[in-house]
């Protein structure tokens, strides 16, 4: 009798233990700072804990790729309640400005890179960098208006190969 | 916290394998994590690497950033990427005989 063989039960749960991820395709649709980060972050964080990481771009969320609109993004300081900003007061010309000034220092002093510099990071990292087709396509864009990383343009199909066997994470 | 024979010696680890105790570490049982992590041999940059983040950690008292890694340790992100593909921070930790990295950058 072997003392290291696991009971039937045992191997069952063993068998359904879940498996660690080793990769994901994160999806940015919105061109807010606010919406950026989040899925920049998450793509850094993957690629320094050893996953694959995507990064696929689409609508607004080209911005953060978009070589002329990069280092412009701004926090949304109307609709957006959780800034505690009042509503009046957010529509002030400069305030998205100001807020953004704001929150960038802040992420300098946490060693948070500003957009241009954080793709530069996670293109480096070796994350690949795609964006939408349909989204190009509409704002009549071409390659040429985007960072130098980017690995191409591809159709929502050709999206779903790609991030095939990994997590899919919406931003 | 578990005990590892790691070089010959029996060293006190957390559950990922980081030393706890980073006074413990030499050179020896750095080879000895690096080869346990796929790692091997340890080259001149990799040492670089391992140098600049153990040396940072015991003065700063927290482990640089990757941003900060790419930029002050003499070795650039790609590189990094290269020389420890299953995350450069986290490894170079390891190998350093320093806590993980706590930080999301």
């Amino acid at each position: 009798m072997t003392t290291t063989a696991l009971a039937p039960e045992e191997l069952l749960l063993e068998q359904r233990k879940p498996e660690g991820i080793t990769k994901v395709s994160i999806i940015v649709s919105k061109g807010t700072l606010e919406g950026i980060y989040p899925g920049l972050i998450m793509a850094n964080g993957a690629r320094m804990e050893g996953i694959d990481a995507n990064l696929f771009f689409t609508f607004f969320g080209m911005d953060a790729i978009t070589k002329r609109k990069m280092d412009k993004v701004k926090v949304a300081t109307v609709g957006n309640p959780a800034l505690g900003v009042s509503a009046l007061l957010g529509i002030i010309p400069g305030m998205s400005a100001f807020v953004t000034r704001q929150m960038a220092k802040k992420m300098e002093e946490l060693d948070i890179p500003p957009i241009p510099e954080f793709i530069q990071l996670i293109a480096d990292s070796g994350a690949k960098l795609y964006a939408c087709k349909a989204s190009v396509d509409m704002f009549g864009l071409t390659q040429e208006d985007f960072v130098d990383t980017l690995e191409g343009i591809l159709t929502v199909g050709e999206f779903y190969e790609k991030a095939a066997g990994g997590q899919i994470i919406f931003t | 916290m578990t005990t590892m024979t790691l070089a010959s010696k029996d060293l006190e680890v957390d559950a990922e394998g980081f030393l706890a105790h980073a006074e413990q570490w030499d050179e020896s049982v750095a080879r000895a994590i690096a080869k346990d992590a796929g790692i091997e041999p340890l080259t001149d940059r990799h040492w670089l690497v391992i140098k600049f983040m153990r040396e940072r950690f015991l003065t700063a008292g927290t482990a640089p950033s990757i941003r900060t890694l790419g930029k002050e340790s003499g070795v650039p992100i790609k590189e990094l990427y290269q020389l420890f593909p299953k995350g450069p921070a986290k490894l170079a930790a390891k190998i350093g005989g320093i806590p993980k990295p706590k930080g999301c950058i």
